[in-house]
Formats: structure tokens, C-alpha cells, sequence
């Protein structure tokens, strides 16, 4: 059981910010109105987070990632299991490595 | 997240001065609610702590990070971000930006929770997230109006969140090498599964396309982890000026 000087402040500093996220529409949208455009633009963050997360590993990594990304995503879709999903993906990746496919 | 339109119309709908109520049979009537749904939250914190381990966390770090962040996908992306030398004020601001969604959720039970006394509206709201938030909405548009429904959901999620990530984190170690396994992409499974709840239908593939080729080209020509920010930014950016049209 230890922590990091570092770890300890990304992580309190994660709390902290994650908090305020979730008092900022009582304390202040309470008397502002939100606009339709930046709403919009709320919306649109998490997916462009994530693709942007992933896109270095699929896009340049090779044809192993690529491929094992698309049978994730395949998974996800029919079933919405996250937790088999990723052992699909993880399953594909491992046995084209193995394969030789870098 | 779905119908968040509808949703916040239906918050802004007049509320009068019709009592707001805050008890156990709320708290309760959410957390048997919320059973299912923590299941499948036990199984992601499962992944959170399999994951944390091989980024590099301790247990008592896994553990803080999910006792107090309390947020999945922001907790995902921090792990992604996580190296020796530690980004702090990469993953603080990415943490910032992942969860600005919050401030949706929140806006639309002000009208509600500004009715609560302080302590219990701000305590409550700690424990906000899109599951629990959605179900909240579901038994107020139902016509209830018991606050404590969202602590109750909250506190069941909130458990199975925690103690997932002490079981994942300590049965991660029965892996010694996770790029033999083929472990170093499970992180980037996650973020995959988590995308294709998030398609929205056509209006999102020009976003997500720029968002793609801006993050390649910036984690190639550019030092460090902004790449997820410059991504996200350009992606969303593009959104909401073809929103506007």
C-alpha cells in the first residue's frame, strides 16, 4: 500500500474537477441558460475523446490492432457487453501477433 | 444518455411550488433500482482495476481513484494517460473535459435539487452519473419527486464501483506480462465498447473522422498526450458548426 507525491495530486485534482462538473449545473445553471450550441458541443465530447484516444493504436500501429478493433467494435455493437468485447478484441489481437501479422 | 433533449425539455417544464421530497423510501425505492445496473458496473470496475494495475497504480492509488473520482470513462482515459513521469496537468484537464457532461445532468435537476438545503443537495450530487441520472429522470417523469432516489441509486453503484476495483486490482496480479497476452490493447477495447454506446446516428461521423486523423497526425508530430485533447476539440469543434447549418 503506497501512493506518489504525483499520483496523490492527479488524483485528488481528478476528484476535485469531477465534483465541480457535477455541482456546476445547480450552483449555476440554475440562473444561466444553457444555448442549444454549446449544449450541442457538450454532447459531441465524449465520443471525440474517445476516438481520439484510440485512433494513434488503430490508425499506426498495424494490422493487428486494426483488425482486433474492428472485431471489438463488431462485439460491442451486437451484443453491448463491454466486458466480452474486450476479451474478443484482446483474443483477436493476441492470436494475429502470434500469427505473425505485426 | 439517450433523449437528452426530451429530457431536459420535460426539467424545464413549470414546477410550481410542489414539495420536493427527501427520505429513506426514496433512497431505498433508487438503490433496488439501480441492482441490475450495478451489476454490470461491478463488471467495468473489474476491467478499471485489471487495468489500473498494469498502468502502474497501487492498490490504495485504484482505490482513491474510484472512491473519489467515481467516473468510469474519465478514469479509463486517465489510465491511458498514466506514465512514470505523470502527466498531472494532462490528465487533470483530459478528466475536466471527459466529464463536462456532468453539467447537463446537473442542470436538469436543478429546478428539483435548488429546493433540497444544501448539504443534502451538493452531498447527493457527488454520487451524479449518466446511469443514475437517467434512472432519476425515469421515476420523476413518472411523477415522483423523492431526491434521495438519485443518493440511493448513487450508493449502490457507488459500492459496486469501489469494490470492483480492489477485487480487479488485486486478482490483475496473476498476469505478470500483459503484452504477451495481448493486454496492452484491453484499454483500447474499453474505449471501443464505450464508443459504439455512444454513436448517436449519421450526425457524428464527420466529428469522430476529424477527431480521428487530428489525434494520429498530433501523437505523431507532437510530444506527450494533448493529441486526445487536440482530437477532441477539432472533432466536437466541427459538430457544433454543423449543428448550426
Amino acid at each position: 500500500m503506497q501512493i506518489s507525491l504525483p499520483t496523490l495530486i492527479a488524483i485528488l485534482g481528478m476528484a476535485c474537477v469531477t465534483y465541480a462538473t457535477r455541482i456546476s449545473g445547480l450552483a449555476f445553471m440554475s440562473r444561466v441558460k444553457l444555448s442549444k450550441r454549446m449544449e450541442a458541443w457538450l454532447r459531441y465530447i465524449p465520443g471525440t475523446i474517445l476516438i481520439s484516444l484510440v485512433a494513434p493504436t488503430v490508425l499506426t500501429d498495424g494490422p493487428a490492432e486494426a483488425l482486433a478493433a474492428l472485431a471489438t467494435a463488431l462485439i460491442a455493437w451486437r451484443t453491448r457487453n463491454l466486458l466480452l468485447a474486450m476479451l474478443v478484441g484482446v483474443g483477436v489481437v493476441l492470436i494475429l501477433r502470434v500469427s505473425g501479422l505485426k | 444518455m439517450s433523449d437528452f433533449s426530451e429530457q431536459l425539455e420535460h426539467a424545464d417544464a413549470p414546477v410550481g411550488e410542489e414539495p420536493v421530497r427527501f427520505d429513506m423510501q426514496g433512497a431505498l425505492d433508487g438503490a433496488k433500482k439501480s441492482i441490475p445496473i450495478a451489476a454490470s458496473v461491478f463488471a467495468y470496475g473489474l476491467v478499471f482495476g485489471v487495468l489500473a494495475r498494469q498502468a502502474g497504480l497501487s492498490l490504495l492509488e485504484a482505490l482513491l481513484m474510484s472512491g473519489l473520482v467515481f467516473a468510469g470513462a474519465s478514469q479509463f482515459v486517465a489510465l491511458g494517460l498514466w506514465a512514470a513521469a505523470l502527466p498531472v496537468g494532462a490528465i487533470i484537464l483530459t478528466t475536466l473535459i471527459v466529464n463536462l457532461r456532468h453539467l447537463l445532468m446537473s442542470a436538469s435537476i436543478s429546478p428539483w435539487f435548488s429546493r433540497l438545503p444544501f448539504a443534502r443537495a451538493y452531498g447527493t450530487l457527488f454520487f451524479l452519473s449518466d446511469e443514475s441520472w437517467a434512472l432519476l429522470m425515469g421515476d420523476f417523469a413518472r411523477g415522483k419527486r423523492n431526491a434521495a432516489f438519485l443518493l440511493g441509486s448513487g450508493a449502490a453503484l457507488y459500492i459496486a464501483w469501489v469494490s470492483a476495483a480492489i477485487v480487479g486490482r488485486t486478482l490483475g496480479g496473476v498476469i505478470q506480462d500483459p503484452a504477451q497476452w495481448g493486454l496492452d490493447f484491453a484499454i483500447t477495447a474499453v474505449f471501443i465498447a464505450l464508443l459504439v454506446g455512444l454513436w448517436r446516428g449519421k450526425k457524428d461521423i464527420l466529428p469522430w473522422i476529424v477527431a480521428a486523423i487530428v489525434a494520429a497526425a498530433a501523437a505523431h508530430w507532437l510530444p506527450g498526450k494533448w493529441y486526445i485533447l487536440l482530437g477532441a476539440l477539432a472533432g466536437s469543434l466541427i459538430g457544433v458548426v454543423r449543428h448550426a447549418d
